[in-house]
């Protein structure tokens, strides 16, 4: 797919609670198409403890409405900067950046997303993906509280939502993986991204059931598009980059 | 219309602006972005004899005005070079250097050799300034006879454009350009990453997998400058320079500092259409002070 280095407009920027934005851009041009698992990388103007670019999954796009969605969680200076992005600023961003997740073998899949935290973030665009193409899809979003659990109703649009929260203030307490959906569906196809010890769980139970799984993984990186070789995860094949070779992984390639 | 040529060596190049090794792949990663070709020279990934699996995770860190990187020459080795990637990379059409590391003098030679077969190849970058590697790499860097050694060793088996890459992390780096040049070197570039280290005190570890990496960007700008200007007082060889550049005018800074020719590397990660644009800076400012060559200005700094 071409990449492209654009300045998008930002149309809105709203905060979804104390630590997480949805950042909603366009474009006078029409957007390129994008595929579900893939980033861009986004340069932070203004911030000088940012040097690099952030990368951020696509958390959503609406052709219709030339909109990319990303979802912001606040972890340093250059994330902060992008949650106080208002409307009517430009953000030069690369893009599309890295692979997407795999559609599943079957119209008749058994398919479960999982998400925790920010990590919900590529679920949804995969969400409304699958749903585009006829799959129906379970959606299983954790996170530490009920603040914690983002975009709720925007996932409710593409699927059935499940959820847990580590105090018990929403949905069943306790981890993703210990929420009784486990129990009463029996899946087949398994996508996740979230924290990693959340995913390592999903993919180990994943491959006990014998599902086929990917994930899609985070990692510091400089460029996003294969030239720095510093975003490596260690593979089957050896370190291959996250953000050529992945973001997305099938987890038997993974050395998990 | 200004005159972008410049030579290194007997090497004709259709413009100064290169692209450092390690940061620009093999070009074609840039392709989506830029027109490579119009690129002076591009310096392709560093690599070595056998394949190399590189450092561990994390290999990268964000530091003020810079980055820590600590890749570790993963590359897939020089058979896979020449069988895979010189192929595809072949008829591009500007000058493709090849970056070469070895742990070994041998190494290095081997390296050379099999790369002198490559006549679409017009010259390699002797690396002898990677701080990221256990063994081999800045090690020989870092002192003049080891320096030379490599130099005169791989001149011995290489014909093509014989520039020489210099580490900064040494006390005198004048000295060793001297060595270097004494045993054939056609061209010096410098510098090559600073040693550094990044510390996260809430983890009370090191960032790095590696516990040091060699730091680039923009926060090395005045010292890469001042060494290219010391080298190029020195010696009698094209100098090529680098460190933090990230626009026309840091270019010109080191071009008047006495570099024949500059490279581009962090600036590529954050732009990746950077090169383009110190292209047409440079001729911008050569047509704003009336000169008609980019030769006019190499060195001429006024003191």
């Amino acid at each position: 797919m071409k990449k492209f280095m654009l300045d998008l407009v930002v149309k809105n920027n709203k905060s979804l609670n104390n630590q997480c934005s949805l950042l909603i851009l366009t474009s006078t041009e029409k957007l390129p198409t994008m595929l579900p698992g893939q980033f861009v990388e986004v340069r932070v103007d203004n911030s000088p403890n940012t040097f690099l670019r952030r990368p951020i999954s696509i958390n959503y796009v609406d052709y219709e409405a030339n909109e990319l969605w990303l979802l912001i969680q606040i972890v340093g200076d250059g994330t902060r900067k992008m949650c106080e992005l208002r409307a009517g600023e430009l953000v030069n961003l690369l893009f599309p950046l890295g692979n997407s997740f795999t559609l599943p073998e079957k119209k008749d899949s058994r398919i479960l997303l999982v998400g925790g935290g920010v990590g919900v973030a590529p679920l949804l665009f995969w969400g409304s993906y699958l749903k585009n193409k006829g799959y129906a899809c379970n959606f299983l979003l954790g996170g530490r509280s009920k603040d914690n659990l983002l975009q709720l109703c925007e996932f409710e649009r593409f699927g059935n939502v499940y959820t847990t929260t580590e105090d018990g203030s929403y949905g069943e307490r306790g981890l993703v993986t210990q929420h009784s959906i486990f129990r009463e569906l029996n899946f087949d196809t398994i996508y996740s991204c979230g924290p990693t010890p959340m995913m390592k769980a999903v993919a180990s139970y994943a491959a006990q059931i014998n599902a086929f799984c990917e994930v899609s993984l985070e990692n510091t990186m400089a460029c996003g598009f294969g030239a720095c070789l510093c975003c490596v995860t260690d593979t089957t094949e050896g370190h291959v980059c996250v953000c050529t070779e992945g973001p997305v992984f099938n987890i038997t390639k993974l050395k998990w | 219309m200004v005159d972008l040529k410049v030579k290194l060596g007997k090497l004709q190049m259709k413009n100064p602006v290169m692209t450092a090794s390690g940061t620009f792949g093999y070009g074609t990663e840039y392709s989506d972005f830029i027109d490579i070709v119009r690129i002076g020279g591009i310096i392709v990934k560093g690599t070595t004899l056998r394949s190399r699996q590189g450092n561990e995770y994390p290999r990268m860190a964000e530091t003020p005005s810079g980055m820590l990187n600590a890749v570790g020459l993963q590359n897939k080795g020089v058979d896979y070079f020449i069988d895979q990637i010189y192929p595809t990379i072949k008829d591009i059409d500007t000058n493709v250097f090849v970056n070469v590391s070895g742990s070994t003098v041998e190494d290095y030679i081997f390296t050379a050799e099999k790369l002198n077969c490559l006549d679409k190849i017009p010259g390699i970058e002797l690396n002898i300034s990677c701080p990221n590697v256990k063994e081999g790499g800045m090690a020989f860097g870092i002192s003049c006879l080891s320096s030379a050694q490599v130099v005169r060793e791989v001149r011995r088996v290489y014909e093509g454009e014989l520039m020489v890459k210099l580490s900064p992390n040494v006390t005198d780096i004048s000295e060793i350009a001297l060595a270097v040049e004494a045993e054939g070197a056609d061209s010096i570039s410098l510098i090559n990453t600073l040693l550094g280290m990044a510390i996260d005190a809430e983890k009370r570890k090191p960032v790095l997998s590696t516990i040091t990496g060699g730091l680039s960007g923009p926060a090395v700008k005045p010292i890469a400058l001042r060494m290219v200007w010391q080298v190029a007082q020195a010696v009698k060889i094209p100098v090529v320079g680098m460190g933090g550049i990230m626009n026309a005018a840091d270019a010109i800074e080191f071009i008047l500092a006495g570099a024949t020719a500059i490279q581009i590397g962090t600036a590529n990660f954050i732009d990746p259409t950077v090169t383009i644009k110190v292209l047409d800076g440079i001729e911008d400012y050569l047509k704003r002070h009336g000169y008609s060559s980019v030769n006019d200005i190499i060195g001429a700094l006024e003191i």
